[in-house]
């Protein structure tokens, strides 16, 4: 036992000595590229170009880089994310790549890797994507977790990230200049679907708040609760579930008992699932129910009567109509296709309707299109100004970036649209959109029971 | 101090050093996110070799000290404003002193019974700290990004982690070669071949194994709280991955049980193959399948693992591998 | 809070015999080989896939396609214990749970491939049952009695039929079976076919209520290690209290505390008892 304590003892000893070394010695990094003023040539100004016989057209291709979640939980939003931001990317390089004013075409590529839907290797893969395979410009895993594990990375090598599939906020809390975020943010996710359930019934009092006990759904629904108790709603439940929970009965029991009129909440696309399934046979007497991601997915249709009346919040959905002339009112610059157009481009291609991770990963590459566009130029630095400065409207919605520093490159734009499912004339269950008013397609059903 | 002069260890510590040297050659940083994950691997493999290995208790729940270790760390980091050293000595000890605790308890249970405990205790751990509000519940702790400025910026910070994993990697091989070297690591050997025989004896056998469950769990607490220092993030499935744990063993299983070079090769051999069928165009959709596969032939026949397997073909090598 | 104790309790002990049919598979091999499986959760959800993709496919009642998935399952598990674990079946017990473990990578990887992760329903109802306070689904309840036939069957199995009397003679002492002239191979191949049947039944009884994808059987796994604690590893009976002990305490937990500290719970309960009583709480000496 003594000659153990004594080996414990210089074994701390030893490793004492090994920080101390490794301390001290840590190796200068290469010269960090963002302080590398190479900007300039491009500003320019360039009248050469619309002559006829200007110099030779040089022709760009930056190319994109990002990690997919090929295999694991997050695989089938991932993928759609993917197909979104490859078909804009096949869109632009059709039509000839952008032009800049200098004669300059720029073309873009993509090279990424499976991070397995878990964050071991993000920062590895990212790493590689940023140093070995000089990404120019970065697109994010799906998921605020993979997220913010690339985000460092990105940071670290000055490279511009546009974020999408990653909701929460506090990526964007942590100090970072070069992450931008396409989705409508975690503490925006559900205050909506509140305002909807006001605009249905001022009688109501009575909410429960409950959510999968994760990252995402607890970010939401911690600010979808001060929402509605600053909007006078008492909460008689808020309370989380395991996320391996697949039995709701005890649960539905313990909600039935707290009586409230309204639900909010859910968490990811099981558990969602089974929620609404359960809640239905429990024929629990609610008259509203909003849940978190599960809804809009094609595949919750599989839920037939359960489905009917749910609502559910989404990034963007194939019936929003934003257009040229929206984005005048609001004095933005319009971008890409018309939702219709993009809806059949990506049936076209892929052969069914794009959910909205589809269209985040094509609003993700319009942002850098708008960017490059405005920024005229294909400098990194140039890039990021424009993204700061960027006013965007596109068939996706508003684009915005907060530029203060406690919160740069959260979105402030974009806007959620809420969802419900109903059944049509002939009996099929249809999403609707259901709220903002000025994008409504049909009313909402209410009481839903 | 005999045992320093073998030429296993020294072969051990000079792969090692020489493959964690590679991205300071190439100054690449790209190289260094590779090497960190494999030397990630290896002090892992290292240090569960060293219950699993010595003493022939499969700990499924390894993981559980690198998750508490990474919470402790962050948490000090992020909350209390402590150093980095600071944060990775309190990693370890709260890994250790947890190990102390459980040795106490479910190292009474045997073969199957332990595993499953261990397993149990995983899950436990990452249930309570989903529902524990001062780690950040679910959402867990982000660290800020301006914490990277004390260590000269983002980019030094992420060489300096690196220089710190290598070193403790060297660490855990010297610490796994001087307890098999050693009289306590003869006992620990003889409780896995016969552990009623052991305590005949005269090995203390409860004694002997909470020791070098301890020694077993110091490690991963540390490695948890550079990880997640350098990952910027931590999350209760991310802290506590059961999956994590399992591929530890299968590390360790690969280079071969019980040897001291075995879990390095092991672990290095595994992550390097896993790089590989990642970015393969034709393996990268069921590159999990055709791990299992290669997992599967290997378990069915070449038990020993590589080490165990070069020892008994080739006798002439048993001098130098150990 | 009295009148949510009835129906939770309800609710967690019908979801318990599910659990139990689960974990009693796990168990039979426990008990027959010392082998613990792990690849008992993928196993779980090819079960439940196997029912999926009959009743999407041809609209066979999905009580109907059991029977299909069931036997599906027997010959699959026979198929996986001669490939990966009949070579090592005598090895240390680290073998044959990194053997099993591989089979589950194997699994999950190919199902991923093929299936994706999308939830899957079955939009198949019986509508509920409605006694007072009390609402259950029915196809919970028929998945309790579904359960309770299953376990009868066994139990005649193992009891009246010459292979299974083997099988005890064999998970008794497996030499002195073989001197005896039982043919051990193929016995235990069997065993763990009847054992991966039984977690394939589970899985086609859980997808008649709740959603799943190809991970979900990962925490079926992990309440099985749980219940087959509680009722005593390698006694199948014991399993299926296990079950019910453990879908009681799920239903009534929430009602005393926040629902997310049910894990906490569970595996904490899980450890404790594998302290104080290895052998189970309804165990005999092993």
């Amino acid at each position: 036992m003594k000659r153990l304590s004594w080996t414990v003892l210089s074994l701390l000893a030893i490793l004492a000595l090994v920080l101390a070394a490794c301390g001290g010695g840590a190796p200068a990094e290469e010269a960090a590229p963002t302080e590398a003023p190479s900007s300039g040539v491009s500003e320019e100004p360039a009248p050469a170009t619309e002559a006829p016989g200007a110099p030779e057209a040089k022709e760009v291709t930056l190319k994109i880089g990002f990690t997919a979640s090929v295999t694991g939980k997050y695989e089938v939003s991932s993928a759609a994310q993917v197909n979104g931001l490859k078909l804009w990317m096949d869109s632009v390089n059709e039509a000839g790549g952008i032009e800049l004013s200098d004669g300059t075409v720029v073309t873009f590529d993509y090279i990424f890797y499976d991070d397995e839907s878990n964050k071991e290797r993000v920062q590895e893969l990212y790493t590689r994507l940023a140093t070995e395979d000089n990404a120019d410009l970065l697109i994010s895993p799906y998921s605020s977790g993979l997220t913010a594990a690339a985000a460092v990375i990105a940071e670290q090598y000055g490279k511009v990230m546009i974020t999408t599939g990653a909701a929460s906020d506090s990526t964007y809390q942590q100090g970072y200049t070069h992450v931008f975020q396409a989705y409508t943010p975690a503490s925006r996710y559900l205050t909506g679907a509140v305002d909807l359930l006001a605009s249905l019934d001022p009688n109501v009092t009575k909410v429960a708040l409950v959510y999968e006990n994760s990252k995402f759904s607890t970010s939401v629904v911690t600010a979808a609760r001060d929402y509605a108790e600053a909007q006078g709603y008492e909460v008689v439940l808020f309370e989380g579930y395991d996320p391996e929970t697949a039995d709701f009965a005890p649960f539905i029991n313990k909600i039935e008992a707290a009586g409230p009129d309204a639900i909010l909440g859910g968490g990811h696309r099981v558990d969602g699932k089974a929620f609404a399934k359960q809640l239905y046979e429990k024929g629990t007497p609610i008259k509203f129910f909003a849940l978190l991601v599960a809804p809009p997915e094609p595949e919750f249709a599989e839920l037939g009567d359960a489905a009917v009346g749910v609502i559910g919040p989404s990034q963007w959905e194939p019936l929003a109509a934003f257009t040229p002339a929206s984005a005048e009112a609001i004095g933005a610059t319009w971008l890409g296709p018309l939702g219709n157009e993009f809806v059949s481009a990506f049936e076209a291609a892929y052969g069914d309707e794009p959910s909205y991770h589809a269209a985040g990963g094509y609003a993700a590459g319009l942002i850098l299109e708008g960017a490059i566009r405005s920024a005229d130029s294909t400098d990194p630095e140039a890039i990021l100004a424009a993204l700061n400065g960027m006013d965007l409207m596109t068939f996706y919605g508003h684009i915005k970036f907060d530029t203060s520093p406690e919160n740069h490159g959260l979105q402030i734009g974009h806007s959620m649209v809420y969802i419900q499912w109903q059944r049509d004339a002939s009996g099929n269950l249809v999403k609707q959109v259901v709220w903002p008013k000025e994008g409504a397609t049909a009313e909402a059903i209410y009481p839903i029971r | 101090m005999r045992a320093l002069r073998s030429p296993g260890l020294w072969l051990a510590l000079a792969l090692t050093a020489a493959a964690g040297a590679w991205p300071y050659f190439t100054g690449s940083a790209s190289n260094r996110e590779v090497a960190f994950t494999i030397l990630l691997s290896v002090a892992l493999a290292s240090s569960l070799n060293i219950l699993l290995g010595y003493t022939g208790y499969v700990s499924f729940g390894h993981i559980v000290f690198y998750g508490l270790g990474g919470y402790m760390g962050i948490y000090l980091l992020s909350e209390r404003g402590v150093s980095l050293w600071l944060a990775v000595l309190a990693g370890g000890a709260i890994a250790g002193l947890l190990a102390l605790l459980l040795g106490a308890s479910i190292l009474r249970l045997r073969g199957a019974y332990f595993a499953l405990a261990t397993i149990g205790v995983n899950e436990a751990a990452r249930a309570f700290i989903n529902n524990f509000q001062p780690f950040g519940g679910p959402i867990g702790m982000t660290l800020n990004f301006r914490l990277y400025d004390h260590y000269g910026g983002a980019a030094r910070a992420l060489w300096m982690v690196y220089g710190v994993m290598l070193g403790l990697t060297l660490l855990v091989i010297l610490v796994s070669y001087l307890v098999k070297n050693s009289k306590f690591g003869l006992g620990l050997l003889a409780i896995r071949e016969n552990e009623d025989a052991a305590e005949i004896m005269g090995v203390t056998a409860p004694q002997a194994k909470t020791w070098a469950y301890v020694l077993s769990a110091i490690f991963p607490g540390m490695i948890g709280v550079l990880f997640f220092f350098k990952n910027g993030n931590i999350e209760p499935h991310d802290a506590f991955r059961l999956h994590l744990s399992i591929e530890m063993i299968v590390m360790v299983m690969l280079g071969g049980y019980g040897t001291v070079l075995g879990p390095v090769l092991g672990a290095a051999g595994y992550q390097r193959l896993r790089g590989m069928l990642l970015v393969s165009p034709i393996f990268k959709n069921i590159q999990l399948a055709v791990a299992g596969g290669l997992l599967l032939i290997i378990v069915l026949f070449v038990p020993a693992g590589a080490v165990g397997w070069l020892r008994h073909r080739v006798p002439v090598l048993r001098k130098v591998l150990e | 809070m009295s009148d949510i104790l009835l129906p939770s309790l309800v609710d967690g002990l019908l979801l318990g015999f599910v659990y139990g049919i689960a974990a009693m598979g796990l168990s039979l091999i426990w008990g027959v080989m010392d082998v613990i499986n792990l690849s008992h959760g993928p196993i779980i959800a090819l079960g439940m896939f196997g029912i999926y993709l009959i009743f999407t496919n041809t609209g066979l009642n999905p009580y109907l396609a059991l029977f299909v998935v069931a036997l599906a399952g027997l010959l699959l598990g026979m198929i996986i214990y001669g490939v990966a674990v009949h070579r090592v079946i005598d090895a240390p017990h680290l073998s044959t749970l990194l053997a099993t473990f591989s089979v589950n990578m194997i699994i999950i990887g190919i199902g991923t491939a093929l299936l994706t992760t999308t939830p899957r329903n079955i939009d198949f109802t019986l509508g509920s049952l409605s006694v007072g306070p009390i609402t259950v689904p029915w196809t919970r309840v028929a998945a309790a009695f579904a359960t309770m036939l299953v376990t009868g069957l066994l139990y005649l199995f193992l009891y009246v039929s010459r292979p299974g009397k083997y099988i005890r003679a064999v998970a008794n002492n497996r030499v002195a079976a073989e001197l005896m002239g039982i043919p051990s191979a193929r016995i235990l191949a069997l065993s763990f076919g009847l054992g991966t049947m039984l977690a394939a039944i589970a899985g086609g009884l859980i997808a008649t209520f709740f959603p799943f994808t190809i991970l979900s059987g990962g925490s079926y796994e992990l309440k099985s290690f749980v219940i087959c604690v509680l009722g005593g590893l390698g006694n199948p009976l014991g399993a299926l209290f296990g079950g019910l002990i453990l879908g009681g305490l799920e239903g009534l937990t929430p009602a005393f505390m926040p629902t997310t500290w049910v894990p906490v719970l569970e595996f904490g309960l899980f450890v404790l008892i594998l302290l104080v009583r290895p052998s189970g709480l309804l165990g005999s000496k092993s």
